[in-house]
């Protein structure tokens, strides 16, 4: 026999909603139309709570709670927009732009890019931090596609497509920390990788301009991702 | 005693420069120096980007003339990828390019030149500037900004925006020409073309105030470098190089624009950011040669659309060599604009513009290449090197203004002989020295992109002229 579907209610923003058992804060929230501002999450991967975009405050927990890998609770109490969560996501995304080289005006995603677009929404206008310039290189040996660290936020999307899509995990992180880089199998060129399909799934997941087609020009540079959710669902329905 | 007087910044000019000059004991003008105070490194920063982001990339040198990096940065790549590219994209591109010319020579002559112009030289400086121009003469302060319009809304209809736009991609350009923004362009141009015309009347029944001006203005021989088309007409986009000297005479001919470094060499003095090229055969300083407006009238046997011949006609009965004085690149520069509005009518009115076929794609082919195109201030050269995986290497760009920079240098000397005197300076004075500047309307943001290890050379002299000491890095 099935186990029964449990139901928890709780507030989202003074809203009651319902939610079954083991769903996440973000999900509940956005079944019910609330927005809350993610960058590493994609529907159809697993979440990974790596950005820290969607932190949510929880009333009586002190800290702040990323609403992608947070599990709702019965009874809970959910803030999504407060002055301090604006106030944190802003910082979060100022310290990624200071961290690399995102250039938008000669980026091949500018005006495609979801980092840009979250920056646009929350409204930040200047980076109060020190930009690090940091001297990155540019793999350009596969045959379709390019790799720009400058470019790259390290939200791992291309790790997991790669591996719990496509199956070949070519992709990975290096190093801890300011360090961390991803990287191509054992850390070598990625044309020289014996397992990459060439598929173009990690393109066209990544939410900047460091996984792109070779050969695009500045702006040219869309990623679809309608395949997604079709993939996720052939796979029967694994997160 | 000698004194020394410097100007800086130099005003309504594109970027920052200084000028030095060097009185003797009598307080005549012994010597002038233009330095350019700013150094950007675009060769430098392009390194290890991929090659299909430089159009754009380049382009952001400069936001007065960005189409024309776009497009000589478009047909590097254009070499790189081996293709030749749609004849579609060729004449968007074109029209693109004389756009361009409408938006940046109407910016040069209305809002930077015409306050000394029509003010005079010697007005108050507070005024001398395009608000003063608009209380003078309201007509003339509403034609230019109207006409810098029209230029830049071409450009925005063609491409996106008006600035640093992303259209123009290796092998075309990225979005094809709509009927609609096609009528809608030539709609704009009648009235381009009537003010055009107007501003063409007034400057010439006004050339007589500039006698003194004409005679200074970097009046002096030198030769006179282009491109032309086959037959020998203005060109702004393909073409030839051309060579002409003083006396309009044909020094060289129809040379491939792509081995531009077989004849034009680059030297470096240790004042100035800014490179000077010279025409090789003639070594340096004696193969100074200049580019731009003045120089493309010069070098051309005539323009293929009937105002712009009839006005070049009347331009060449000024001398019978080559016109020399580079006063008259202002003149020059309204006949291109005549010249620019009835070429464009000419394409859009081509039904073959409204073509899909605007872009090759390929892969890259060539590990080099080179692109050239006229910008509205001279010839204008990028040569680019990739690896393997098409990641830049190396890119060594030639910008009009560097081409011009021995004859500015030459021309501040000249004025500054004739008006400064150290023993009763006015600032009617100084802004000639300035005003020679601006007629060649320098880049002086662009042409300074330079970084490295640049070749110098350092000489050090005495009072009594002597060589003193010689240092040298190549």
């Amino acid at each position: 026999m099935r186990a029964p579907i449990r139901i928890k209610t709780l507030t989202i923003d003074g809203k009651e909603v319902s939610a079954r058992e083991g769903e996440t804060i973000l999900q509940v929230a956005r079944e019910n139309g609330i927005d809350i501002p993610t960058l590493c999450y994609l529907e159809g991967l697993e979440p990974y709570g790596a950005c820290r975009l969607c932190l949510v405050e929880v009333k009586g927990i002190n800290r702040l709670l990323p609403a992608c890998i947070t599990q709702v609770e019965e009874g809970m109490e959910v803030i999504t927009n407060s002055e301090r969560l604006v106030k944190y996501r802003k910082m979060i995304l100022e310290l990624l732009f200071s961290e690399r080289n995102h250039t938008c005006s000669v980026c091949v995603v500018n005006g495609h890019c979801e980092l840009q677009r979250l920056a646009q929404k929350l409204g930040v206008t200047n980076i109060r931090y020190p930009y690090r310039y940091p001297n990155l290189p540019i793999d350009a040996t596969h045959d379709r596609f390019v790799v720009d660290h400058n470019r790259c936020v390290l939200c791992t999307r291309c790790v997991r497509v790669c591996d719990q899509i496509e199956g070949a995990h070519v992709w990975d992180v290096m190093g801890r920390g300011i360090n961390s880089r991803i990287i191509a199998d054992l850390n070598q060129p990625w044309g020289t990788s014996d397992v990459c399909t060439s598929c173009g799934k990690c393109v066209h997941v990544c939410p900047t301009g460091a996984l792109f087609e070779k050969g695009k020009a500045v702006a040219e540079m869309e990623k679809r991702r309608q395949f997604l959710p079709y993939l996720t669902v052939m796979r029967g329905g694994k997160q | 005693m000698t004194q020394r007087i410097t100007i800086e910044p130099v005003t309504r000019i594109e970027g920052h420069a200084k000028i030095t000059i060097q009185l003797d004991d009598d307080g005549n003008v012994a010597d002038a120096w233009f330095h350019v105070t700013q150094l950007r490194g675009f060769e430098k920063l392009c390194e290890g980007r991929p090659f299909s982001e430089m159009p754009s990339l380049m382009a952001r040198i400069c936001g007065i003339c960005p189409v024309s990096h776009l497009l000589a940065s478009g047909k590097a790549c254009d070499q790189l990828l081996a293709v030749r590219i749609p004849e579609t994209a060729i004449k968007l591109r074109r029209l693109f390019n004389l756009a361009q010319f409408v938006q940046s020579h109407a910016l040069s002559f209305f809002h930077l030149s015409a306050p000394d112009l029509l003010l005079g030289m010697d007005s108050d400086p507070k005024k001398r500037n395009i608000f003063g121009l608009a209380e003078e003469n309201p007509q003339m302060a509403k034609d230019g900004i109207q006409l810098r319009k029209i230029g830049q809304t071409i450009i925005e209809l063609l491409a996106g925006k008006r600035i640093h736009p992303a259209w123009v991609v290796p092998g075309g350009v990225s979005d094809p020409l709509t009927v609609e923004k096609r009528d809608k362009i030539l709609s704009m141009l009648p009235e381009a073309k009537e003010i055009a015309l107007r501003t063409l009347q007034w400057f010439k029944r006004s050339l007589e105030n500039f006698r003194d001006e004409i005679r200074t203005f970097a009046n002096f021989p030198s030769l006179f470098l282009g491109l032309v088309t086959p037959e020998g007409e203005w060109e702004c986009y393909h073409g030839r190089v051309r060579v002409v000297d003083e006396n309009r005479h044909i020094v060289a001919d129809q040379l491939d624009p792509v081995e531009y470094q077989d004849y034009i060499g680059e030297a470096t003095e240790p004042w100035t950011y800014l490179k000077f090229p010279y025409y090789k055969p003639m070594g340096y300083p004696d193969g100074v040669y200049r580019v731009g407006p003045l120089a493309r009238l010069n070098i051309i046997d005539g323009f293929d659309t009937p105002l712009a011949k009839q006005e070049w006609v009347e331009f060449r009965e000024l001398e019978r060599g080559a016109i020399l004085s580079s006063f008259y690149y202002h003149y020059a520069r309204l006949i291109e604009i005549l010249h620019a509005i009835e070429k464009m009518e000419e394409l859009l009115n081509d039904p073959a513009i409204l073509s899909k076929q605007i872009r090759a794609i390929a892969g890259l082919n060539n590990l080099e290449g080179i692109g050239v195109a006229e910008a509205p201030r001279g010839i204008l050269i990028h040569h680019y090197k990739v690896n393997e995986d098409g990641l830049m290497e190396w890119a060594n760009l030639i910008i009009a203004t560097g081409h011009n920079n021995l004859a500015m240098s030459k021309g501040i000397l000249q004025v500054a002989k004739h008006f400064v005197n150290g023993k009763q300076l006015n600032e009617g004075m100084l802004n000639r020295v300035e005003a020679v500047i601006r007629a060649f309307d320098p880049c002086l943001s662009c042409s300074t992109h330079a970084v490295g290890h640049m070749p110098i050379h350092i000489q050090l002299i005495g009072a009594d002229g002597t060589l003193l000491d010689e240092l040298r890095r190549d």
